[in-house]
């Protein structure tokens, strides 16, 4: 506790105190500009640091972390154009939302979600940083293959009304997340002998591809056909009921985030789905959910932050980086001659705890920012629509093409683009694609890998018991609706509460 | 949108384009063997092996002004083949050189990439960084005779864990102690990671047997004495690390990870031995030499055509071992 008081008083020092508001302007503005992820950015701010002292450049660092988080939510909710992977699911329900009037709103949730979750996730850096240290590694390949399957089962909420239609979408994801090099062989897949296709398709051009490029064709098509009418902006505060839907989902975010965050692999796309599918399943609005419910918004959006966090307490304490981004500042640390580990704690401490204060620090001027600004953000959406939606075909080429400054990406994004046109005209759901492309490499992977751990036997996927304690989970969701028709009194109140701990777990 | 708004963004924007420049630089007067607006290519992301040598040498040479204006740019693809395609594209280019390494060599093949590093002008091989083969403190190997005995008593589950694609370093350095002590490479299996840092999750809670990678992100682990390293992969021993090199350990194997600089085919002769002139010189500064130490960088200059000698080599083993796992 001494030791972060400590960190504060380092981190408020004028120079730390700036450089950690150059830090989150420049995350943010980094977050809504297309192309540029954090990992990017902190990279080539690398050699710009090198003549600062390391404490300043890591405060620096991890306020463009958190920055881009916020910001990169905003493109995803206002134009349908995630930034980053760890803004897709905000597109799901923040998008609808906007559309209806209620952008401000929207933005406001997630940025008090990232603040919760961020703030939730760094006190629980504080607390349990070396309970995680001990525990992360024990998470194997066939725990995180179980986790994918109960994933898989959570798709089926989100396939739409036709179940038909929603596993094709699903099909269409899968095989789009098959394209690229095998991992584990080195085989080709479907790249037909092209070189540009080699690592893969990547979630960012699928999803901004998909959801953008693919509804300003569907809005071209439609336009001269129905009336024009501007998009509302409706008031910009959250409303007392707003509230009560959200605050909930906040909370819940960081206990799905924070582990995900922490273990090798976990990163940020299938907690956020995973946080979107349980404020679903719990919401008292589910009608609501596709046409935008708040709580859809709220929780995901709290869940990416807090992983956030959890990928900085295994970079810190194990030197593992579970995310690009910490890739890059593991590779930072190292430039200064630190070497992040066991032993960092111990002989960089006070640089450790003023990095944790910084990011308190970081997260209050994020909110402070972002807040005043949901409402005048919302209101680009007062464009007219044909200049709104060249707008975002603009934002989502440059985006596409500044991943690799490549002009396949371009063609690529355009082809997926007209796929979810189609989609759109024949009422196939575009989400479940989107989830097949996340999770279908994810699983197949970790899949891949258990089976290779236990030399090719089936009972390697079963041989953990975090494992066996999620198959058990995954049967008795499967099998409830069943085993209820056989209980021979009603006895629902005793059903959904031991559900949805599960999911959270 | 409000004045505040555009405020804010402008500023951002001005911090992103104007600051870089202002801390380099911008006069244009350098003479002499100084090479002035040199593009460097990172056929990876930005903060990948072949991005840190590289800003870091082009940032060193800013700084004892051997350079001026270099610019260092991302082209990350396919292992560094969609790089490679580019520069040899740029045929007679002398303001174009690439950062690369032995990853490359091998995704030449794994990706059937259609340009080979033969293809390109070596200017200069930089640095070594050599592998570590390692284990938990608490598994049942503890020593590198004992684990060699285990793997080929069972191949099958003994297994073993790498940071690269197969084709990588990696990758490469099990199979060619597998096949120096006799196990059909086939036989391995070998598990591909993200990297070195999630490897390092799987070899401290046990999930692989032995893990192979290189040295630079586990120096902590050691330290602290939560992993033991059987042997070290270089020819000599390395500082820091108690482990007997592969050769003491008697297994016939020497195998380093490498990285280089190479430039376009057909560039002028003058301009390859200003190119080899500039990494020459970059050899003797005091800033790349504390860029060496802090990196853990071993120093393996190699200058043109000896370097080309060497890829040639490496060119030649990894595809033997690529061969006989059906990959090349």
């Amino acid at each position: 506790m001494e030791q972060l008081l400590d960190g504060f008083a380092t981190a408020l020092t004028p120079t730390h105190l700036l450089l950690a508001a150059i830090g989150v302007l420049l995350g943010t503005a980094i977050g809504v500009l297309p192309g540029i992820g954090p990992a990017m950015a902190v990279a080539l701010l690398l050699p710009v640091t090198y003549g600062m002292e390391p404490t300043g450049a890591f405060i620096m660092f991890a306020g463009i972390y958190y920055g881009g988080m916020f910001g990169g939510s905003t493109t995803s909710i206002l134009l349908n154009t995630p930034g980053e992977s760890a803004a897709v699911v905000a597109a799901f329900e923040g998008n609808p939302m906007a559309r209806k009037g209620r952008g401000a709103q929207a933005l406001a949730a997630a940025a008090i979600g990232h603040f919760t979750g961020g703030i939730i996730g760094t006190i629980l850096i504080v607390l349990l940083a070396p309970f995680v240290a001990k525990h992360a590694v024990d998470i194997g390949a066939p725990d995180l293959f179980a986790v994918m399957v109960l994933a898989f089962i959570a798709v089926t909420s989100v396939l739409g009304a036709s179940r038909i239609r929603g596993f094709a979408s699903l099909l269409i994801g899968l095989t789009l997340g098959l394209v690229g090099l095998d991992e584990m062989t080195g085989q080709q897949r479907l790249t037909f002998g092209s070189l540009h296709l080699a690592d893969g398709i990547d979630i960012v051009v699928v999803a901004v591809a998909l959801f953008a490029v693919g509804e300003a064709l569907w809005v071209a098509a439609h336009l001269r056909r129905k009336p024009f009418e501007p998009i509302p902006v409706g008031r910009p505060w959250l409303s007392k009921a707003d509230l009560k839907r959200t605050w909930k989902p906040w909370l819940r975010g960081p206990v799905i985030g924070f582990p995900f965050g922490a273990i090798p692999a976990g990163g940020a796309e299938i907690p956020t789905f995973l946080s979107y599918v349980t404020e679903k399943r719990l919401s008292k609005h589910k009608d609501e959910f596709g046409k935008g419910a708040i709580e859809g918004v709220a929780g995901p959006e709290s869940t990416a932050s807090a992983s956030a966090a959890g990928t900085l307490v295994t970079m810190l304490t194990l030197g593992l980086p579970t995310t690009a981004v910490a890739a890059v500042m593991l590779a930072a640390f190292q430039q200064y001659g630190i070497q992040p580990g066991p032993l960092l704690f111990q002989r960089e401490s006070g640089l450790v705890w003023a990095l944790i204060a910084s990011l308190f620090i970081g997260l209050t001027l994020l909110l402070v920012l972002n807040l005043p600004l949901a409402p005048l953000w919302a209101k680009l959406l007062r464009i007219p629509r044909p200049y709104l939606y060249a707008g975002i075909l603009f934002f989502a080429s440059v985006g596409a093409y500044a991943v690799n400054a490549d002009i396949f990406d371009l063609l690529l994004m355009f082809v997926i683009g007209l796929l979810g046109f189609g989609m759109r005209r024949y009422g196939l759901p575009v989400l479940p694609a989107i989830i097949g492309v996340i999770l279908g490499p994810a699983a197949e992977q970790q899949m891949r890998r258990s089976l290779q751990l236990s030399d090719g036997s089936l009972t390697g996927l079963v041989n953990s018991p975090m494992a066996v304690v999620v198959y058990v989970v995954i049967v008795v969701i499967l099998f409830f609706p069943l085993i209820r028709r056989f209980l021979p009194s009603p006895t629902p109140p005793a059903a959904p509460p031991p559900e949805r701990e599960k999911i959270d777990a | 949108m409000s004045v505040k708004v555009w405020v804010a963004v402008a500023a951002a924007l001005l911090a992103v384009l104007l600051v870089p420049p202002l801390l380099t630089p911008g006069a244009d007067s350098g003479e002499g063997s100084q090479v002035r607006a040199l593009r460097v290519l990172v056929p990876n992301a930005p903060g990948g092996g072949y991005d840190i040598t590289a800003r870091t040498a082009a940032k060193a040479m800013e700084d004892a002004d051997l350079l001026r204006n270099a610019e260092v740019f991302n082209l990350p693809g396919a292992g560094g083949t969609v790089g490679l395609g580019r520069t040899v594209g740029e045929r007679g280019n002398g303001k174009l050189i690439m950062s690369m390494g032995l990853g490359v060599v091998g995704a030449v093949y794994t990706n059937k990439s259609p340009n080979s590093l033969l293809d390109t002008t070596p200017i200069a091989k930089l640095i070594e960084e050599p592998d570590i083969v390692v284990v938990a403190k608490d598994s049942p190997y503890t020593s590198m005779q004992q684990l060699v005995d285990a793997w080929k008593a069972n191949p099958g589950t003994v297994t073993v864990g790498g940071g690269s694609a197969p084709g990588g370093p990696d990758h490469l350095a099990p199979m060619l102690i597998a096949k120096a002590v006799g196990l059909p490479p086939k036989t391995v299996n070998y598990i591909p990671f993200d990297g070195g840092g999630e490897l390092l999750a799987s070899v401290l809670g046990g999930k692989v047997a032995f893990g192979v990678s290189g040295v630079g992100e586990y120096r902590d682990q050691i330290q602290a004495g939560t992993l033991r390293v059987l042997a070290v992969t270089s020819k000599n021993r390395i500082e820091g690390v108690d482990a007997p090199t592969l050769q003491q350990s008697g297994v016939d194997v020497e195998f380093t990870n490498w990285r280089g600089i190479v430039a376009p085919p057909g560039i002028s002769p003058t301009d390859k031995a200003k190119l080899v002139e500039v990494f020459q010189n970059l050899q003797k500064t005091p800033q790349w030499k504390e860029a060496l130490q802090r990196n853990g960088w071993t120093d393996a200059f190699a200058p043109g055509d000896e370097f080309r000698t060497f890829l040639e080599n490496e060119n030649k083993r990894v595809a033997t071992v690529l061969k006989d796992l059906g990959l090349a």
